[in-house]
């Protein structure tokens, strides 16, 4: 049996009037369960399409194009709308980055609560409600009993994100995918929110997938990382090796450039010149090529693609500065499949 | 919500007092007066300005709009200077078969617009959108008197399905049902036609808005079916701005029912209105105007309140 | 002489201040909204949303304001360059209350005073080129000819870091980080002396907050101008500020340079908010970390005494009941803070 989801070479699409652009290419990444990885990058980097890809949740103009995605055993892209939707919000569930948005102005939390455990669970009216005020409780919403009954524009920011991983994991997923749930929220409550995640994620063996601007979070959280831009992983590796020896010269020049507390007080930031290139212009070959100080005319000709570099353990990086590296891994693979 | 119901209707006492000082002095601006309808026209100059006196409208115009204004504050809307019966009996009479066409117009309107307008919104751009848009422009753009005559000239000049004007077939005994019925066929689509093409848009445009809410993804991510999302989750959130349409509709039919009313000879407050201003029966006139006025405002006020039961974030306090 | 000495110096030449004096004063700013209810909508409440401010900025520094959403910080902001007027409080601003100036001296001292926003993009107007949007208020202040005002333009865009080719393009042609370069350069148009940056760099992805910070820098030196930075991410704050005000429910916590605050806050609740910062370094993610429970009170009701004491960790007694003043020389640029027990001390 393989890892409970498997991501391989998906490609995502959206159509427009001027053409159809490709919002994610040649992503792949396993994850098992009770493990949390990182999807991180910029904004138009492709995270959160693949996270609405492998949910079935992309909007009406995009579409995947290419590539496999298998949970549990099952290829989620060969299931009819229907069959996705039996395992939407069951055994695959999401929240979302506006936490003020996400609810329902006009239904009540308790209503809102219940939905997916009626529909997926079968469960009673009553059994439901009960379940909904354990969830909150479970989550650390006081006045559980209450709150069930009230609206969601009484609740601060922070307790809506409670609430929405409450209704996340109403139905136990075996799979949790969190799209920036931390960035709308302060610090402080932050820190409860991540507290809590890793403390639910831990206790039920729940696989999640975060996205994520931040490294900070990324440190906190992770236990392996993908690194993308502009659509692609451009790096993947466990998290201690991945701050620890950075490889891709994207990866390296993000680390720099976040004004982080411990840095040194006055050591000029470095920042990663000019901005990522549009959907619709990608330039051939290497796509972070215009902005990489380490930039070679190869990657202006060819496409790297993301290999391993390390024989010890897995570390895996889209960047021609360590073909070296990744040819010598491949004879070593070869030469112990060959003995 | 008591404390906010009664400020508001404090707030309405002097705009509606504005209301009648300004429709008081507009219809003293119109030429003539209306003892000269009331006389022969060859009544000597003396008996007419006995005729006049009595009347009161000899005397200056802000008496006699105290005077007018007075006789409300007591319950009385005087007498209308045509036939000498009470205003409050006159549209007491009118007041029936203009709400009977207008409730009719309204639930016609609604039933057609709110389902065509969701369908718009969950086919947005595609061809079912573009027609309902296009009809839609089509029901807000045609006059109302030019949609009347010609649904007249077809329905029961040509093909004589329906009868042309009146509530009821005359001499024909009062009628049955169907009689009442097909009666109020054509003006209802004429009024109903307008008000469907203006909330088809407006339904269409905030169901858009509702569909494309973070909270719709929420429940799609839930695994719901695209029809419950569609019912329990948007509907209820796209319905409430449209509280405000039916208020603004409400005013909207108060003015087409008076064209709609004329054309079809429906015995309404509408007629009643044309017929006032014709013969200058300037006490019937502000009878009914103040009735619109009491009725816009209401609906306003009715819009509020049921906006704070519909929506859950609103609190007036 | 080093850098900072020579903005020091340049700044406050450039700005007509004595030495030792401040460029900026805000002197017990408070902002009050009222909450109207009733059948006459009578003043049932008060949002306290600014309340008993006080700071000095001086020339050639930056001043850093941080805080939780709520705080008051933003509020600080606008009310410093009159986009809101305060209750009560003086800023004085080159030596003159603002609050007593009429509104054509207001427009006048305006123009040595900028903000510069968030969103740069909802404060651009999208009909028009950039080059027209920079030329603008140098012409509506009648400050140049359009000659010289186009030379101008040019030369502003050139220091931001954007070529002349960007006159001719319209705000939604250009990428966020450009737009908010566009922003500054706006902002620094009529020479200012001091800019307010309001989350100048809170909505640009993190490569481009790099850039924009450096620019930020760069032209401090450059011009000798003073900021007051005002933002809720601690990492560019502590990056570009030379002192740093922590706000908390309207009021001044802590103000200390950056390397004290960083070193050894004093305020509990800073010591929280340092704490909170999810450090980008895995090896950290096993310590103690102190994770202060429940929301930020609602401003209209802020808690009585010391306005942090229902999340304190160290709350006791007498911080429920009695408000603690901000104690340590909060005007002299040494580290002050509003606590009863402040952190180490011995108890």
């Amino acid at each position: 049996m393989g890892s409970l989801l498997q991501v391989r070479g998906l490609r995502t699409e959206f159509g427009s009037d001027a053409g159809s652009a490709v919002a994610v290419d040649e992503v792949s990444f396993d994850l098992d369960r009770g493990e949390t990885i990182c999807l991180v990058g910029e904004s138009g980097s492709g995270k959160s399409v693949t996270a609405l890809s492998i949910m079935g949740l992309l909007p009406r103009n995009g579409r995947v194009t290419d590539g496999e995605i298998r949970f549990d055993d099952v290829s989620l892209l060969d299931l009819s709308e229907p069959e996705m939707r039996e395992n939407r919000g069951n055994s695959l569930a999401m929240i979302f980055q506006e936490p003020m948005t996400s609810l329902n102005p006009v239904l009540t939390i308790g209503d809102q609560l219940t939905e997916g455990m009626l529909l997926h669970l079968g469960l009673s009216r009553q059994d439901a409600a009960k379940r909904a005020v354990e969830l909150l409780e479970l989550v650390g919403v006081p006045r559980a009993e209450q709150i069930v009954r009230d609206y969601p524009h009484r609740l601060s920011g922070g307790m809506r994100q409670r609430v929405m991983i409450a209704m996340a994991l109403s139905c136990s997923p075996a799979l949790l995918v969190a799209d920036e749930p931390t960035t709308a929220l302060d610090v402080t409550i932050q820190a409860q929110i991540l507290a809590l995640m890793k403390r639910l994620a831990a206790a039920s063996q729940t696989a999640t997938i975060l996205i994520t601007h931040d490294l900070g979070v990324v440190a906190e959280m992770a236990d392996k990382v993908a690194v993308m831009y502009a659509g692609q992983v451009v790096e993947e590796a466990d998290v201690f090796e991945l701050f620890d020896h950075p490889r891709h010269p994207y990866t390296v020049g993000l680390m720099k450039s976040i004004p982080h507390l411990g840095a040194d007080d006055d050591a000029r930031l470095e920042s990663i010149p000019g901005s990522v290139p549009a959907l619709a212009n990608m330039p051939s070959g290497c796509r972070f090529q215009d902005r990489c100080p380490s930039v070679m005319d190869r990657c202006r000709a060819e496409r790297p693609d993301l290999l391993e570099t390390s024989t010890t353990g897995k570390h895996l990086v889209r960047c021609f500065l360590y073909s070296g590296e990744q040819a010598a891994v491949r004879d070593e693979t070869t030469t112990a499949v060959a003995s | 919500m008591t404390t906010y119901i009664i400020r508001r209707i404090l707030i309405s006492i002097p705009v509606l007092l504005g209301v009648t000082v300004l429709n008081f002095f507009i219809v003293q601006l119109a030429p003539g007066s209306p003892a000269d309808l009331y006389l022969d026209p060859n009544a000597s100059p003396d008996y007419k300005e006995r005729v006049e006196a009595a009347l009161g409208l000899d005397q200056p115009i802000i008496v006699q709009y105290l005077n007018w204004l007075g006789q409300l504050l007591r319950g009385d809307l005087g007498l209308s200077y045509v036939s000498r019966a009470p205003v409050a009996d006159v549209i007491g009479a009118r007041i029936g078969p203009t709400l009977l066409l207008m409730g009719a117009s309204l639930v016609v309107a609604y039933a057609i617009a709110v389902p065509v307008g969701i369908l718009a919104a969950r086919r947005k751009g595609t061809w079912a959108d573009y027609t309902v848009v296009g009809g839609a422009f089509f029901g807000v753009s045609v006059p109302n008197f030019f949609l009347g005559l010609g649904l007249i000239y077809i329905f029961s000049l040509q093909l004589g399905w329906l009868p042309t004007g009146n509530m009821v077939t005359i001499g024909g005994g009062g009628g049955g049902l169907w009689d009442g019925l097909s009666h109020l066929i054509l003006p209802v689509i004429v009024l109903s036609t307008a008000i469907a093409g203006n909330m088809v848009r407006y339904v269409r445009s905030s169901m858009v808005d509702a569909l494309s809410e973070d909270y719709i993804r929420t429940a799609h991510a839930k695994g719901l079916a695209p029809g419950v999302v569609t019912r329990k989750h948007a509907l209820r959130n796209a319905l409430i701005p449209l509280v405000t349409v039916l208020t603004v509709d409400l005013a909207g039919l108060l003015g087409g029912a008076v064209v709609t009313e004329q054309i079809f000879q429906w015995p309404g407050l509408g007629m009643l209105t044309i017929q006032a201003i014709s013969s200058r029966d300037y006490s019937v006139l502000m009878g009914v105007n103040l009735i619109a006025a009491l009725a816009v405002f209401g609906a306003n006020l009715l819009a509020d309140i049921v906006y704070a039961v519909v929506d859950p974030r609103i609190e007036y306090s | 002489m080093s850098a900072t000495e020579l903005t020091t110096r340049k700044a406050r030449e450039r700005a007509g201040v004595p030495d030792g004096q401040p460029l900026l004063s805000v002197q017990d700013l408070t902002l009050h909204y009222p909450i109207r209810g009733g059948i006459v909508s009578r003043q049932t409440g008060t949002v306290r949303a600014v309340d008993g401010v006080s700071f000095d900025v001086f020339p050639g520094e930056t001043l850093g304001i941080v805080g939780e959403s709520g705080c008051g910080k933003s509020t600080t902001g606008r009310a410093i360059i009159r986009l809101e007027n305060p209750t009560s409080g003086a800023v004085v601003f080159e030596g003159r209350d603002l609050a007593g100036l009429n509104t054509r001296e207001l427009r006048r001292v305006r123009l040595d005073l900028q903000m510069v926003f968030q969103d740069p993009y909802s404060s651009l107007n999208p009909q028009k080129r950039i080059g027209d949007l920079l030329a603008e208020p140098l012409l509506a202040h009648r400050r140049a000819s359009r000659k010289v005002a186009g030379e101008r333009v040019t030369e502003m865009l050139d220091r931001v870091g954007l070529s002349a080719q960007f006159k001719g393009r319209y705000p939604h042609e250009l990428s966020g980080g450009q737009r908010q370069r566009v922003g500054i350069a706006r902002a620094l148009m009529l020479d200012p002396t001091l800019l307010v940056l309001d989350e100048p760099v809170s909505a640009l992805d993190v490569s481009i907050q790099a850039q924009v910070l450096n620019l930020l820098r760069d032209l401090q030196t450059e011009l000798g101008l003073t900021y007051v930075f005002i933002s809720h991410g601690l990492g560019a704050v502590r990056y570009i500020s030379d002192r740093i005000v922590v706000m908390y429910l309207g009021k001044v916590m802590e103000v200390a340079t950056t390397a004290d605050l960083f070193a050894g806050p004093r305020h509990p609740y800073t010591e929280t908010l340092l704490d909170a910062y999810p450090a980008p370094n895995p090896h950290q993610r096993g310590r103690e970390r102190i994770v202060v429970e429940g929301d930020v009170p609602n401003a209209a009701k802020p808690p009585s005494g010391c306005v942090f004491h229902t999340r304190c960790p160290f709350a006791r007694e007498k911080c429920r009941t009695e408000e603690p003043r901000l104690t340590g020389g909060a005007q002299g640029g040494s580290h002050a803070f509003a606590c009863h027990f402040p952190l180490g001390e011995a108890a």
